[in-house]
């Protein structure tokens, strides 16, 4: 195989991989907090591409420019997800925290597939797929096999700023040291005059921004969207981050970009491209079975 | 309370439950459901107003071997009364499989806490293995073949049990998930297996009669429907008894310890994946008859009829009927799958309300419609 293939599927892997980090981060930051797994993240992460959606099409109406239009989605889109993942928790999950964590992951699922259900129903021709604006430039650049596009360099570059933003939010600010002195031991940082409740959901409205913010970049990829694309990315975000590690940022990136890899491994060595999710949930599995809290997991099993 | 009084009591209940039971399947004009809907929590507000639910608990509690025999004759009735609607005894017999998989989980995650998001691909690995093992094994009797499914299905559960043992909670829920979702997409692409197409199953047919006719009219004739629901009831009543005997029995004792606190059962001797894998290849091996017996029922399996979301159904019954209570999940199952048949107009919002229904029990009522009592150490009797 030469080696302008192989890099077209690099750049490609590469584009998906920051998708599932972008959805991984989230998980692996609510994990931090309140070791609750919130299942409705794929959901939210496509509510967020139809938000965009949605404003597209008002703003097309309005005769926006295109820069214009896409950094009001990307802005209210990405308020609103976060906005609505803080009412989730305080709501949600917040109240069910003494009961069995079984109890938590079904009430996120269920709120994922009212979510899910919501947008079927009440969007306009809900259930069929929708074109998503191809906002990006086209530009593209022809190297022998090689075809990079300007959009997939876009989006990479998105995803991986918006990684160290969060990043550095929680590593530099005074919100992220209260985010990491809850996630360490909740009852010392309660004694230490931190506003739990504010922490928690403030960590919630960061990491459903974050999927709102990669179901916009999977629109602009892809150039479509539909109303059960979250499902399939939420399991693969949640794998990417129970591989990584939960509870660990870099974990995440590791996961996603580890799951993208299995299924470009999977789509090139089997003759039915197909197969590709078969092969990766298989790899991740015997992954979890050899390494059962990840792969650069910060806590260590219970030992006895 | 006297023998017959006590007898009297539970066979009271019984044909109270028969009735509403009658009602829900036969009547079909909604706004007749609907009436039902409303009668029914004020009937079971006045019972328990007047005690008589305490009254039948403590019946049940004294003769148990009497409580489910007279519970399974009088789902005999309920079949026999609704032999000429077809339609009805498919749901019934739906609801008589999926409480059979959800005692499965209420195995695994009631009593030993493992958790299982693809209950719905080991039911599948049933009726896949009846769909081919009754293509081509033809002289092999079908009730050997439900039981070679219920085996396989349990087998191939037995792969996931490494990681199953070394990881705990989500990340244990995650290797369920992921294997949901291995197995439906393995299906999609596998030729063999009929692929998105899926299989065309041969009904079943047990001791020479072939379940295919419809039923002998000496017996009182009907639809070929009533053949399927006498076997899903044989099958759950098998499922029951077992459920409740390791509930009862010291395996149920390890086992719950095992999930309350496995690190203190280990120090008191427990072996803790002796349970784990006992209740995780059993609960696996419920699903896979109940697939077995639906697969041959519906006459056709494909890979979208076991989705992911499905698994959360079955788990949402558990959940709905009360974790660990294997009495539960037989009245969950039945509100879970025909009250959306019930109502047409609101097919189309099911699922809609289904998940704000769940959500508000977990979050109002989160153990459950009848949450599990305590164990009973001195019970005495048992059946």
């Amino acid at each position: 195989m030469d080696l302008g293939f192989i890099a077209q599927y690099f750049v490609n892997g590469l584009v998906q991989g920051i998708t599932y980090a972008l959805v991984a981060v989230g998980f692996t930051l609510f994990f931090g907090v309140l070791d609750v797994i919130k299942f409705s993240h794929g959901d939210v992460l496509m509510l967020g591409a139809f938000t965009a959606l949605a404003l597209f099409l008002g703003l097309d109406q309005l005769a926006s420019p295109a820069w214009l239009s896409l950094i009001i989605m990307l802005c209210i889109g990405t308020l609103a997800m976060g906005l609505l993942g803080a009412l989730l928790c305080k709501f949600l999950v917040l109240p069910l925290k003494e009961s069995p964590p079984l109890n938590t992951l079904l009430i996120t699922l269920m709120f994922g597939s009212v979510i899910r259900e919501s947008v079927r129903l009440f969007f306009p021709n809900g259930s069929n797929p929708k074109p998503f604006p191809a906002l990006l430039p086209e530009a593209s650049i022809n190297w022998g096999n090689l075809n990079l596009r300007l959009d997939s360099v876009i989006l990479i570059f998105t995803g991986a700023l918006a990684i160290v933003v969060t990043h550095l939010i929680i590593q530099k600010t005074r919100i992220g040291l209260a985010i990491r002195a809850v996630a360490q031991d909740e009852e010392t940082a309660r004694l230490m005059g931190i506003d739990f409740k504010k922490t928690v959901l403030a960590t919630f409205a960061l990491g459903s921004g974050l999927a709102a913010l990669s179901g916009i970049s999977t629109g602009l990829y892809y150039q479509e969207i539909n109303f059960s694309m979250g499902l399939m990315l939420g399991v693969i975000g949640f794998s990417a981050a129970v591989v990584g590690g939960l509870g660990s940022i870099y974990g995440a990136i590791v996961g996603g970009l580890l799951f993208a890899f299995l299924q470009t491994l999977g789509a090139i060595w089997f003759s039915v491209p197909a197969y590709k999710d078969v092969f990766a949930f298989a790899v991740i599995i015997i992954l979890m079975a050899w390494r059962p809290t990840g792969l650069l997991a910060d806590r260590s099993a219970e030992r006895v | 309370m006297s023998d017959l009084k006590t007898k009297l009591v539970l066979l009271l209940g019984v044909a109270l439950s028969v009735i509403v039971l009658y009602g829900f399947l036969y009547l079909e004009r909604e706004w007749e459901i609907g009436v039902l809907l409303v009668m029914v929590p004020l009937g079971v507000y006045f019972l328990k107003r007047a005690n008589a639910l305490t009254y039948y608990q403590h019946a049940a509690r004294e003769m148990p071997r009497f409580t489910w025999i007279s519970f399974a004759l009088g789902v005999v009735v309920l079949i026999m009364l609704l032999r000429h609607e077809d339609f009805a005894l498919l749901m019934l017999t739906t609801v008589l499989l999926y409480a059979t998989v959800s005692l499965g989980l209420t195995i695994q995650f009631g009593f030993a806490g493992v958790v299982n998001f693809a209950a719905i691909a080991f039911f599948g690995i049933g009726a896949y293995s009846m769909a081919i093992l009754n293509q081509h094994f033809l002289h092999i009797p079908d009730l050997l073949i439900i039981f070679f499914s219920g085996a396989i299905s349990a087998l191939l559960g037995a792969l996931l049990i490494l990681p199953i043992l070394r990881t705990r909670g989500h990340y244990a829920a995650l290797i369920t998930i992921a294997f949901g979702i291995l197995f439906r997409t393995f299906l999609e692409v596998n030729d063999v297996l009929g692929g998105p197409q899926g299989l065309r199953v041969s009904g079943l047919e047990m001791f020479g009669w072939d379940f295919g006719n419809s039923f002998p009219n000496e017996l009182g004739g009907g639809s070929f429907y009533v053949a399927y629901a006498i076997v899903a009831l044989v099958l759950l009543a098998t499922g029951y008894l077992i459920t409740r005997l390791i509930e009862a029995s010291w395996l149920g004792l390890n086992m719950d310890s095992v999930r309350l606190d496995e690190v203190a059962s280990a120090s008191f001797g427990i072996n803790g994946p002796r349970w784990k894998i006992t209740a995780f290849m059993l609960g696996n091996c419920f699903a896979g008859f109940a697939g077995a017996v639906y697969a041959a029922m519906y006459g056709f399996i494909a890979p979208a009829s076991f989705n992911l979301s499905d698994s959360l159904l079955l788990v949402s019954i558990v959940l709905l009927g009360g974790i660990g209570n294997p009495v539960a999940v037989i009245p969950a199952a039945f509100l879970i799958v025909v009250l959306p048949e019930k109502f047409q107009v609101i097919q189309e919002y099911r699922l809609l309300l289904f998940g704000i229904v769940v959500i508000l029990i977990l979050r109002f009522r989160p153990s459950g419609l009848m949450p599990r009592g305590l164990r009973q150490y001195f019970a005495g009797r048992f059946g």
